[in-house]
């Protein structure tokens, strides 16, 4: 009755074989096509050192009014566009000015890549059910597996830097996107579908005229989803050596400085609820001038 | 209406859902019943043996309560569905065999749809809704905007251009659904129970504006419906369909007089026959009493108040050339109305 008290596992050498053999191939993996990979996400480094230079350039009333302006434009409201502007002021006033541009930056970067990565994938997702089966499993693991796992093998690919935290932070934040624009254009009225089938529209102009207009409203929520989410991903990402406000809150813990963490911490905080209103009233709008739906 | 040409033809169309709709066909062409089809096969007969000719430039009416297949009927059309087996011919054209290409160009130019629940693209504005057929038909936006700018006029919506569907009450979106498919200008206009939605007085009303367009137009409509009121108004023939069966087919006096059984029949009698019946129908030999001239197509129901007014309390019926072809008396009128037997009296219809 061996068998049943102990579990029939690998021998200890063969469990260790297996995993330097795992270690082994992708070590060799890297080595033979790290440099390739690299230069691939050159441009996007590239951008993104830009991006930061230029909002570190920007005089902060600029920065300041620019934001109150796109809070205005998306949100009609002058609670959130003064909100935005004190909010921002604050971060300044308390010395995190330039983490904050280097947070911003990373975060747009990262918004921009997720949509228009994330839009396609959604598309074809919701056009084919073989793909949603294919998509949806993989969606999960991205969403669940704790991020340090992947950054083991995205810092064996591309060492420490930004393009390796760019990437951990879209594999966290782009699953919303997607599932999201699945979703909407899965959702769309089916009785339009077949009048826009009626009028000999094709496929193509049905997606563009019909299914993506219609399903703006959730690929919103998908965008504004993705943006929550990056942000929750800056401390994490500047273990790898992403520059922001995530690194202060990592010194913090390793010295125990409350106030620094706390304050760097709510510096995020604010960014998110800035974003988040601005991107979720300009999806609020976006559904509104349709007036009051059917009775 | 028996003489015109025919314009659109279906033949011996079947249409069953389920997972193995060929294996069923042989046992539905074996006289599986609906029902039978349902127990013991897990298959729902949709259309059973269609075969409809519909006239050009006329209105052919599909009248049938829910179930009976007439919105899948309408669907093959334009092939929205895909029958089972059969054939629809239009213009001498196969439409079940065209491929995609010219299935597309036939949607959006020889057959456009109005849908009961209207169907509106609800981010578009009216003007946006209505050339969206012309959009796709590739045509100018400038070109576009002013044909669809005529129609909305025409269906009375002018000034609500820039609204979008959702600030719009239901009869006037349904008044966008039939600009959208005016606009396009196509010649058969299918209408899915188009005015079922609306409240009665909105729906009178649109009777109206479509029965006012048809005059000048002459588009061929095939208009499903669950209402007999509302079929015998608009149609020029009309089909009965039940269980995916026509089981009637006439114009709207062979229906309401010689209905073919107890189920039609029981349609049937409720109706305001003086709306229906011609005074062809029910005219006896001319005499020599005199009496107004009236058109051997006028209604009953029109008829009665002149004929009550003439002092020989008949009046002479007329041809289309004006010969005096027969009379009716006022008590002929009123038996007409008063849903008597008068089967009798029809030999001639």
């Amino acid at each position: 009755m061996d068998w049943l008290t102990k579990f029939p596992e690998l021998g200890r050498t063969d469990l260790r074989d297996f995993r330097k053999s795992i270690d082994q191939g992708f070590k060799e993996f890297t080595r033979a096509y790290g440099e390739d990979i690299e230069s691939f996400f050159e441009p996007l480094l590239q951008f993104l050192i830009w991006l930061e230079k230029l909002l570190l350039a920007t005089p902060w009333p600029i920065f300041i009014f620019v934001v109150a302006a796109l809070a205005w434009f998306a949100s009609r409201s002058l609670r959130v566009v003064i909100g935005s502007a004190i909010s921002l002021f604050l971060i300044g006033f308390l010395g995190m000015w330039e983490d904050t541009m280097s947070t911003v930056s990373i975060i747009v970067v990262c918004t921009i890549l997720c949509f228009s990565l994330g839009l396609p994938v959604g598309i074809v997702m919701s056009r084919s059910d073989r793909a949603q089966a294919i998509v949806t499993p993989i969606l999960d693991i991205m969403q669940t597996i704790p991020s340090f796992v992947y950054l083991i093998p995205v810092v064996m690919l591309l060492g420490i830097g930004k393009v390796p935290g760019l990437i951990a932070v879209v594999i966290y934040a782009i699953p919303p996107m997607i599932r999201l624009t699945n979703l909407g254009i899965r959702l769309v009225d089916k009785e339009v579908l077949e009048a826009a089938d009626a009028f000999g529209a094709s496929p193509w102009q049905k997606l563009v005229q019909v299914q993506i207009p219609l399903a703006l409203p959730n690929i919103f929520a998908g965008v504004n989803q993705t943006i929550m989410m990056s942000l929750a991903m800056v401390v994490i990402a500047s273990m790898i050596g992403v520059t922001g406000l995530g690194q202060p809150v990592l010194k913090a813990i390793s010295n125990q400085y409350l106030a620094m963490g706390l304050l760097n911490g709510l510096a995020i905080v604010a960014l998110a609820i800035i974003f988040d209103r601005i991107s979720q009233s300009y999806g609020k709008r976006l559904q509104s001038h349709r007036g009051g739906q059917n009775e | 209406m028996s003489d015109s040409e025919t314009k659109i033809e279906i033949k011996q169309l079947f249409k069953i859902f389920g997972d193995h709709p060929e294996d069923m066909l042989e046992k539905v062409r074996g006289g599986v019943s609906k029902d039978e089809l349902n127990d013991q096969y897990n298959h729902v007969l949709g259309l059973s043996d269609i075969n409809l000719k519909m006239p050009a430039k006329g209105v052919q009416v599909v009248m049938g309560l829910s179930g009976s297949g007439k919105s899948t009927l309408i669907r093959h059309i334009n092939r929205l569905i895909e029958p089972t087996t059969g054939e629809v011919w239009v213009d001498g054209e196969n439409v079940l065999e065209m491929d995609e290409k010219t299935l597309r160009y036939f949607r959006c130019n020889r057959a456009s749809m109005v849908f009961q629940r209207f169907a509106l693209l609800p981010h578009r504005t009216v003007m946006e809704n209505t050339i969206y057929g012309l959009e796709i038909q590739g045509m100018a936006e400038k070109d576009a905007e002013k044909r669809a700018a005529y129609w909305i006029e025409r269906v009375g919506l002018a000034g609500y251009e820039e609204n979008f569907p959702g600030q719009l009450s239901g009869g006037m979106q349904q008044r966008v659904g039939l600009a959208r498919a005016l606009a396009t200008d196509a010649d058969i206009l299918l209408m899915d129970e188009a005015f079922s939605a609306l409240d009665p007085l909105i729906r009178t009303d649109m009777q109206n504006i479509l029965l006012d367009l048809q005059q000048e137009l002459y588009k061929t409509i095939v208009f499903i419906t669950h209402d007999l009121e509302e079929a015998l108004r608009i149609g020029d023939q009309i089909a009965i369909l039940r269980d995916g069966q026509v089981i009637q087919q006439g114009t709207p006096q062979q229906i309401v007089l010689k209905p073919k059984d107890d189920y039609i029949a029981d349609f049937t009698k409720d109706i305001n026959r003086g709306r229906v019946i011609q005074l062809k129908t029910i005219m006896k030999a001319p005499n020599d009493k005199s009496g107004p001239e009236l058109s051997a197509e006028m209604l009953v129901e029109d008829a009665a108040q002149l004929v009550t007014e003439s002092p020989s309390s008949q009046a002479r019926v007329t041809n289309d050339a004006g010969d005096v072809v027969g009379v009716v008396g006022i008590n002929d009128l009123i038996r007409a109305m008063a849903r008597p037997d008068i089967e009798s009296r029809l030999e001639e219809l």
